[in-house]
Parts: C-alpha cells; structure tokens; sequence
C-alpha cells in the first residue's frame, strides 16, 4: 500500500446521465510503468481527466503520496507533480521551445501579484539542458516548436515534465500519428522514465506499443476495471480478450 | 531563403516596415519633397497616436486570439463620458478617472460575454459597437456638451520637442508602444497572452488562467481605445458623437498588415503601429501626389487582403521548408 504513489478509491463520473466511471479503485506505484488500456468510451479518458485536473469525480476519493487531495485544476495537479502529455499537443507551435517549456511556470526576476519580467537568460540555459536530459537533440531553444516533428514535439513535452521534477507522468496517446520511428523514440522516452524514478501512466489503443514499454497493464471497460496484471502474467490475447 | 522565413516568422511586421519604406520613397518623389517636410510630418505624427493606440490595444486582443470591434464607438463614449461629467461640475482628473473606467467595464463585458457564453467575440463586439454608439449620443443629449476652457492641452496635445515636431500625444503614444511591447517580448503575461492565442488548449492545460488573460486583453484595449479618444476630442477641441466611426476596421487592418494574424498567438506591438503608420501616409500621401482622396479606402483595403494573403502564403512556405529540413 505504502509505495503507491497515487490511490484512488471508488472513483464515480457521471456526464449527463452517462455514468462513465463505475467505482474504480486503483493504485499507482512508485517508479512503475503502467499501461492503461480500453476502447473509446471504457472510461480512461474520464479517469485520467480527473487525475490531471481537466473534470472533477462525482464521488470517490484521491490520495497522493499518501494524503487525500482535491484536484480542481490543471495548476493543482502540477503542483501535485502529476503531468499529463495530451494527444494533441501540449505546446504552442508558434512560440520557442523555451517558451513553451516554461509556459504558465515561467521563471521571473520580481512580480508583483504574479506577473513579471521574464528571466530569459535562465529560461534559454535551463531549456538546453531539461533537452539535453531527455536525450533530444536539437539546434536552439529558440526553435519553433511548429517547426519540430510530432515526435519530437513530445520528447520536448515530456523534457518539460521531467524539468519539473515531476512524479507521475500521464501520456495519453502519445504515439497517436506518429511515424513508426517517431513511435520508438517516444517508447524509449517512457522506458527511460523508469531510470529517473518517475511513474508513467501510458494510455494508448495499441497494445504492442503498451507491451513494449510497461510493467503493469489496466485494461478498462464500461467504466470499470476489468484486468489489472504485470506484464508477465499476461498477454496481449488475453487483454485482448476481456475488453 | 530559409533564414529570410525564419526571420519573418519571428518578426512578423517585416514585409509592413519594407512597404513602408517604399511608400514613404514613393509619396515623397510624387509629392516633390513636400511628404517628408517638416509641417506635413508635424501633421501626421500629431493624428498617429490617436489610431495608432487604438491599433495597438486590437493587437495585442487579436493576439490573444480575440477581437473588438466595439473600439470605435468606446472611442467616442469616453470623451463624452468626460465632456458630460465636466458639464455638471467634475474636475478633469475625475472625470478621467471615470471615462477610463467606463472603458475598462465595457472591456470587461465584451470579454465576460464572449467567454461565459462561449460565443465569438465579433458577435458580443459588434453588439458593443451599436450599444456603445447609441449611449455616446443619448448622454450628449443629441447635442455635444461645451468643454470647459482650462483643460491640461499641455499634458496632452501641446507641440513639443525639437521644432515643435510632435504634440504630447505622441509622447503617451511612445510610451504606452515601449510598455506594451515590453509586456508582450518580457513578461510572464506576454508568454501567456501568446499562448492563449497560439493554441489554447495548450495554453488551458498548462495551467494558465486562459479567461482571466483574454478579458485583461479586452479591458486594455477600451481602456487605450477610449483614452485615443479623449485624445482626438482635446485636439479638436468638442467632443462629437461621431468621432471613431469606421476606426474599429481600420485598427483591425493595421493589425493585420502589421502581421497579425486573425487566428491569434502571432503579431507585435511595432506590427500594429506600422500598419497603422501606413495607413496615415497613404491618406496623407494621396493627396500630396495629386491622387483623388477617394482611392484611400480603394488602396487600404486592397492592402489589407494583399497583407492576409501574401502573410498566408510566406507561412505555408515557411511550413514547406521546415518539412525538408
């Protein structure tokens, strides 16, 4: 129980008469790699909203690290070091990768009531670095991202992640559009995460990338979890067989 | 060929400054000189700050992926606002004060509406416009009030500087350009504005209170929109209830020539006051060269789509290239 580093009990999700999420109760462990796995509408989508602040639960309860939490916003679950990689970009295409990777946490030399000049000089320094840590190659911090490939686009995301020293990443759908090299790379950002201490929550409708990067796999349907084994005791047929 | 792109998409209001480079070059051979003699600049630096503010708050709005076209009418209302207020007694600090928060509160609605109700923000503007226009006249009473004879011209329109060369305005005007620039290259909020209007999904997820920024956006844009309005009534010396009529299309255009894009997340400050530059010495310049003036509206609005259309094209090649690379 103790190395979970969320819990969530009994976690219920109505949208309008649509009950989406049907009591869960999972717990995700320190430095695991888990794969969320489930068709459109099984209820992952709804799960990982309410971890990352998008929709709030109807009923159940949240523990991080340990201590019961109310997860509002995409600021709270920040703060909470829960970082969600969306599948569509979480960057702006038309702004630097420097920018981009301190968006809403920029580093200021004073403010008053929140907003102030930004220390670019250290905004440029620590961007080359956070790139350099996820073994990303690229010319300048002052790149467009709208210049960069998909893939790239979210090693840059999960750079940004890292950078925050945060401890659970959530990936929703990251290799979606991705090139079959694009996908390896964005696998190996996953598998590196492990190695840095950090947990990963990969959702993806494509079990062979799942399998190849996980610990664990959750499979969800009707809003329910239906399967929840390591990666050894299990295989793709069998999740395959209980969605 | 690759580096020029680049260039151009960092600094978007390029192709506006070459344009008018040219057309200063070209208005001042047609025009034997006189475009760039000292009265006539006088002339056009004293009428540029007042468009020019205007065009700097629907800017920065359109930036933020918004859009006013309430700035014309706001644009009046504030005058008048102040005009009525002195009328019945207040002093011009006062009277300031509540013109500027007149301002700030109709900014406030255009944005609250166009958010809370998710609908776009040309619909709730162009409500504004109508709504904004009609309040100007009713509080003039359908006859524009007298203004009080001790007014601060000399805060505000007085000649100044080397040559009397520029009135006070321009002074504001540099200064809220420098300011606002600043906001948008150097701070935090700058980042966010770019980023509400760039992609905001992105921009919501990471965290930025993205509602919060487009309705600051929309307030400083009456706010500017309405003190560029007390500006022109000062300098004219009565505060009409017509003054901005067609001003709201005109700041959109130097906008957009200055390289905003409609969508959001691209343009600058200087872009807007370029556009808005140009916009001035066309006026001015076509009937220095001898042109019918009539054919002012004719080049403004073939500028415009040619700005759209040639900024459109520089992207998708700026996109094409990037692919090879």
């Amino acid at each position: 129980m103790n190395d979970a580093i969320i819990s969530v009990r009994d976690l219920h999700k109505w949208y309008s008469g649509v009950h989406a999420l049907k009591g869960v109760s999972l717990d995700f462990k320190r430095g695991e790699a888990l794969g969320l796995v489930g068709d459109n509408g099984a209820g992952k989508s709804t799960l990982i909203n309410i971890l990352s602040g998008v929709h709030r639960a109807d009923k159940g309860e949240i523990k991080v690290e340990g201590r019961e939490v109310s997860i509002a916003t995409p600021r709270d679950a920040m703060d909470l070091g829960i970082e969600t990689i969306y599948q569509y970009n979480s960057m702006v295409p038309t702004m630097s990768i420097a920018r981009n990777l301190f968006i809403g946490r920029e580093p200021t030399r004073f403010s008053v009531l929140g907003v102030g000049i930004l220390d670019q000089k250290k905004m440029a320094e620590e961007s080359i670095r956070a790139i350099a840590n996820v073994d990303l190659h690229l010319r300048s911090p002052d790149a467009l991202v709208g210049e960069l490939s998909g893939g790239q686009r979210q090693g840059v995301a999960i750079a940004r992640a890292m950078h925050f020293k945060s401890k659970v990443m959530i990936l929703d759908e990251p290799t979606n559009h991705l090139s079959v090299k694009e996908t390896n790379k964005v696998i190996g950002f996953v598998r590196g995460l492990k190695e840095q201490g950090v947990t990963g929550v990969f959702i993806s409708h494509n079990m062979h990338h799942v399998f190849d990067c996980c610990d664990r796999i959750v499979a969800m349907a009707r809003g329910e979890v239906v399967l929840d084994k390591r990666v050894a005791d299990t295989s793709i047929d069998e999740v395959h067989s209980v969605l | 060929m690759k580096r020029l792109f680049k260039t151009y998409l960092e600094k978007p209001e390029l192709a506006g400054l070459i344009l008018l480079v040219l057309l200063v070059v070209l208005f001042q051979v047609r025009s034997h000189g006189v475009f760039l003699n000292a009265d006539n600049l006088r002339g056009i630096l004293g009428i540029l700050p007042e468009a020019g503010l205007v065009a700097i708050g629907v800017t920065i709005l359109m930036i933020s992926g918004e859009f006013d076209l309430s700035v014309g009418s706001v644009f009046a209302l504030m005058p008048m606002t102040m005009a009525v207020l002195m009328v019945h007694g207040a002093p011009f600090p006062l009277a300031l004060l509540a013109g500027l928060v007149v301002c700030a509160a109709i900014g406030f609605i255009n944005g609250y509406v166009t958010i809370r109700f998710a609908i776009p923000s040309f619909i709730t503007t162009l409500g504004m416009l109508f709504m904004a226009r009609s309040l100007t006249v009713v509080v003039s009473g359908g006859f524009p009030p007298l203004l009080p004879i001790d007014l601060p011209n000399w805060l505000f329109t007085s000649f100044v500087g080397p040559g009397n060369m520029f009135r006070m305005s321009f002074l504001w005007f540099a200064a809220v350009a420098v300011l606002t620039s600043l906001m948008l290259s150097r701070t935090n909020f700058g980042n966010w504005i770019k980023a509400t209007g760039g992609f905001l999904p992105a921009a919501a997820s990471m965290g930025i209170p993205t509602a919060r920024v487009k309705i600051v956006c929309f307030m400083l844009c009456s706010v500017l929109s309405g003190f560029a309005g007390m500006l022109q009534v000062l300098r004219l010396g009565s505060p009409l209830p017509s003054i901005g009529e067609g001003l709201e299309l005109q700041a959109v255009a130097a906008a957009v020539i200055g390289g905003a894009s409609l969508t959001g997340g691209i343009g600058t400050v200087m872009g807007g006051i370029i556009g808005t530059t140009l916009i001035r010495v066309i006026d001015n310049g076509l009937v220095l060269s001898h042109v019918d003036a009539n054919w002012f509206k004719f080049a403004i609005g073939f500028l415009t789509i040619f700005a759209v259309v040639a900024n459109a094209w520089m992207r998708k090649r700026a996109k094409a290239i990037k692919m090879e690379g």
